[in-house]
């Protein structure tokens, strides 16, 4: 597989503007006679579909919940990140792009983050237009706040539930163009293959999960925007319902999936608290602005926080990052909490949290500002844990949140297969190794309302494909093997249900492959790996038939496609010998517990491809090359 | 502690339902209510039986998709709470707890605990958003907006479109999630242009799927898990009269650009 990344050749600033200059057009008569297949309704699949429908194309838009509206980019919370200096303290679009490289621990690609950074501030100006109702100061402009790994305010937000009221924005959107006839909207349909026709994709298999009927559908392109891969955790701060599907039936059938080993875990959750759990719930990053972390400096210290005396109590991201503090990044934060309660100094039940207090805050600015910044995460909190934070201390743990790996894509967020175009968290471009706060809402959106839109263009114009159909072989071929995946499922007949096996390789991973790694855990994560699946595929039990509404069926086909993907997921982490950003190798670090890069011989992205089912994958390499910033060593000190 | 469920159980949207009882047995306090339900479950499926269908995903409160009457309440009962959000330390020992679906005619059972609720996506395609097409928006500053009115409309946007209004409505009416989009996008200076096409398409399709009339007894507000008021209904209530009294006068202007 030869890699070929299309980065546009010029000076940084310019490449974006001369690239779209190149890229070739269609004509306003000539779109409407091209179909496009949209995956998952988040932020990147929902503002693709209603832009591509505002340009003339005809859309077909799938996700698997019942309205595109609840898709789990509806969970963001803190905000979304736009260079636009409103604040005067120093932004610029420079600055987010250096941020974000830096922050993603010199992983990304030079070219991608800096024109996410560029049309960042559109997204900001398109969604106040759209009616999002962001926080505003008395003056009538819009507030900003900080997040970790910035030291200025870029951060635009709508109290705690930003992703929600961009999410809507982006639905009313697509609404809008349904309402027009140029989307047609499948809900409560899974995409469960890839149609690839002469080397390009040219449709999807998909399954409605209320008759169980499997059907066909063509198109010119498709646009994957299926978020990511979490859940193969089992916990983590995803929906129940995210799942790893669509982009690992994409990589069986030719799409390089790059770098799946960089998952983050998220410094500020809520701890778990029992075995039955059945996710992570997130506190936003954005308390750290005004929350301050500490855990008791003595092991074992059992007394209530509030009666921990001050010279008793440890800040340590204050004292082990003085010129960041609590606003250090997600990768650095999370790793300080685990040293923390690895050495005994834990608190709450198990010993597995620290505390993120407000009584600082409180006591500067009162309750009612606090209250009126993060009211919802505060009751929240205490609809969970049965506690009220104004008065004691949040107890936090970090969780899995996110994965910067995802299918590779090019310039044009194009995968390897041609016509494959990859949005969100399903592609990998922007983040490293390591994804700072308030940057996915930007990205999802970036991709979906600036990016795609102009770069779908130019393959329709330039690949000349005859049109797709569902009657080609390629398509009845899928759909028969679909069909038999679900009746292989269903015959099984064992004695274990779907969720346990899933809880297994979550903690499975967790253990081997979670916030620390090394690679005597990973080599035996490679051999418990197989033998578990083989498990799954003797003894699960899959109750009902596969024509009616199956929730126990739809969980089973996600587990399966969980199970082959967490060996790529370990592969990928074993074979990558250094620590960077999320991916911590415990090997490899620096005298004072710092992740220690080794940019000689792992400044690449690992582009892993499918080759055969019992083969090991081929692992293409697309050098990391930095003529804009220097690879530094992250610090943030 | 140990619970008795009687749970909703109907095969699919065209056979009849009815009450099933089962034992939930050795239930923690900090579980939440769905979690509850997937320990039944599991010992359902290793028994052989069909599990309980429900619907959820977030499980954090935000995305609207967990509903079910719990008690004879939507989503429980709880002030601002999803069922998602609802944990067991609110139930005791030896309960028993009746489950249902949302009950309302625009919202008919696919199984067992699950509707369909894509008439409130009809709803929002027949005019809540703000027509602007992606590129040419003006800079997000360049229009100041009241601190005040920012918020009121925020408090509007909050809705999750769970349906729990409509089920708690003894009409069906579905006036407290219209009126919040309808006021949401009135209230901003975005959303003034279209307001009154708005207001009117979006009552129109309402009244066309099946919903029923307001008779404010305020069942809805009381059941919100994002606490939306019913000064909403009043706010949507002048908007639609507004914009019935102007739009009964023809307009003389009629197509072509």
């Amino acid at each position: 597989m030869k890699l070929d990344a299309k980065i546009p050749a010029g000076p940084l600033a310019q490449k974006w503007d001369q690239h779209r200059f190149a890229l070739k057009l269609i004509n306003p008569a000539n779109k409407r006679k091209h179909d496009i297949i949209v995956l998952g309704t988040g932020l990147a699949g929902a503002s693709a579909a209603a832009t591509l429908a505002e340009l003339g194309y005809n859309v077909k838009a799938f996700c698997y919940q019942d309205s595109p509206r609840r898709a789990h980019s509806i969970a963001a919370q803190g905000g979304i990140n736009a260079a636009k200096n409103y604040q005067n303290d120093g932004d610029s679009v420079y600055r987010l792009f250096y941020d974000t490289v830096k922050g993603g621990d010199f992983r990304a690609r030079e070219a991608n983050v800096y024109r996410l950074a560029q049309v960042s501030v559109n997204i900001i100006d398109q969604c106040v237009a759209q009616g999002v109702p962001f926080a505003r100061e008395y003056g009538g402009l819009l507030a900003n706040r900080s997040f970790g790994g910035a030291q200025v305010s870029r951060t635009f937000y709508a109290r705690g539930q930003t992703g929600q009221q961009l999410l809507l924005g982006a639905y009313q959107a697509l609404c809008r163009q349904v309402a027009a006839g140029k989307i047609t909207l499948f809900p409560r349909t899974e995409m469960l293959d890839l149609v690839v026709v002469n080397g390009h994709a040219r449709g999807i298999i998909a399954r409605d999960l209320v008759t169980g009927a499997v059907t066909a559908h063509a198109g010119d392109a498709v646009v994957m925007a299926t978020g990511g891969y979490s859940n193969v955790y089992y916990l983590s701060t995803n929906a129940r319902g995210c799942n790893v599907t669509a982009t690992w039936r994409a990589y069986k059938k030719g799409a390089a999936f790059a770098n799946p080993c960089y998952t983050q875990i998220h410094p500020t959750c809520i701890p778990v608290s029992g075995e039955h759990q059945s996710k992570l719930t997130l506190m936003s990053e954005s308390l750290r602005n005004d929350g301050r972390v500490w855990a008791p400096k003595k092991k074992g210290d059992t007394r209530a926080p509030g009666n921990i005396p001050e010279a008793e109590r440890d800040y340590y991201l204050e004292r082990k990052y003085p010129s960041f503090g609590n606003l250090a990044p997600r990768d650095i934060s999370s790793r300080a909490a685990k040293e923390v309660c690895d050495e005994g100094r834990g608190v709450g039940p198990g010993g597995r949290g620290v505390n993120l207090d407000f009584a600082a805050a409180i006591q500067r600015l009162g309750e009612a500002a606090i209250r009126e910044r993060y009211g919802n995460l505060f009751d929240m909190y205490e609809k969970i844990t049965g506690e009220n934070a104004y008065r004691t201390p949040m107890r936090i743990y970090p969780a899995v949140h996110y994965s910067m790996g995802g299918l590779w894509v090019d310039y044009n967020l194009m995968s390897t297969v041609p016509g494959l175009f990859v949005l969100g968290e399903a592609n990998f471009s922007d983040h490293g190794a390591n994804r700072l706060g308030a940057s996915a809402l930007m990205q999802g959106l970036a991709d979906g309302y600036f990016i795609l839109p102009y770069t779908i263009g130019d393959y329709l114009a330039t690949a000349k494909q005859p049109p797709a159909s569902t009657s080609q072989p390629e398509f009845q071929k899928a759909i028969s093997e679909v069909t038999d995946t679900a009746r292989r499922l269903l015959a099984i007949n064992g004695k274990r249900s779907v969720n346990s096996f899933h809880k297994q390789l979550g903690s499975l991973l967790w253990e081997k492959c979670g916030m620390a790694r090394d690679d005597k855990g990973l080599e035996s994560a490679l051999w418990e790996i197989p033998a578990l699946r083989a498990d799954f595929w003797k003894d699960v039990k899959v109750t009902g038939r596969g024509e009616e509404l199956n929730q126990s069926l739809e969980y089973a086909g996600r587990v399966a496609d969980f199970f082959e993907f967490a060996e790529l997921l370990c592969l990928d982490a074993r074979h990558r010998r250094e620590s960077c950003g999320g991916h911590f190798r415990t090997e490899y670090q620096t005298p004072d517990g710092e992740a220690r890069r080794d940019d000689e011989n792992f400044a690449y992205v690992a582009a892993w491809e499918f080759a055969g089912p019992d083969k090991p994958p081929i692992l293409n390499k697309e050098p990391l090359v930095y003529d804009d910033v220097h690879m530094s060593t992250r610090s943030y000190k | 502690m140990n619970l008795t469920l009687k749970v909703w159980r109907q095969r699919d949207a065209r056979s009849q339902g009815h009450f099933v009882t089962y034992e939930a047995k050795n239930v923690l306090s900090d579980m939440s209510f769905l979690e509850m339900l997937d320990v039944v479950n599991e010992e359902l499926t290793v028994r052989g039986e069909e599990p309980i269908a429900f619907d959820s995903d977030c499980r954090e409160g935000i995305c609207g998709t967990c509903s079910m009457v719990i008690n004879g309440l939507a989503h429980g009962g709880h002030t601002g709470t999803t069922v998602c959000q609802l944990h067991m330390r609110h139930f005791h020992d030896g309960q028993t707890i009746l489950i249902e679906p949302w009950r309302a005619r625009p919202f008919p059972v696919l199984k067992d605990l699950i509707t369909d609720r894509s008439a409130f996506d009809r709803i929002i395609q027949a005019g809540g958003f703000v027509s602007v097409n992606t590129g040419g928006a003006p800079d997000g500053n360049a229009l100041p907006i009241p601190k005040t009115s920012a918020e009121q409309a925020m408090d509007a946007a909050a809705c999750i479109g769970c349906g729990a209004c409509v089920a708690a409505c003894k009409n069906a009416s579905a006036m407290l999630f219209v009126s919040a989009k309808v006021s949401h996008l009135a209230t901003l200076p975005q959303g003034k242009a279209e307001r009154e096409r708005r207001v009117l398409n979006m009552v129109q399709t309402m009244d066309k799927e099946g919903f029923g009339n307001c008779t404010v007894t305020g069942s809805c507000e009381a059941v919100c898990p994002k606490e939306i008021s019913l000064d909403f209904i009043a706010q949507m209530n002048r908007e639609y009269g507004k914009a019935i009294l102007r739009n009964s006068v023809p307009s003389k202007t009629k197509g072509g650009d």
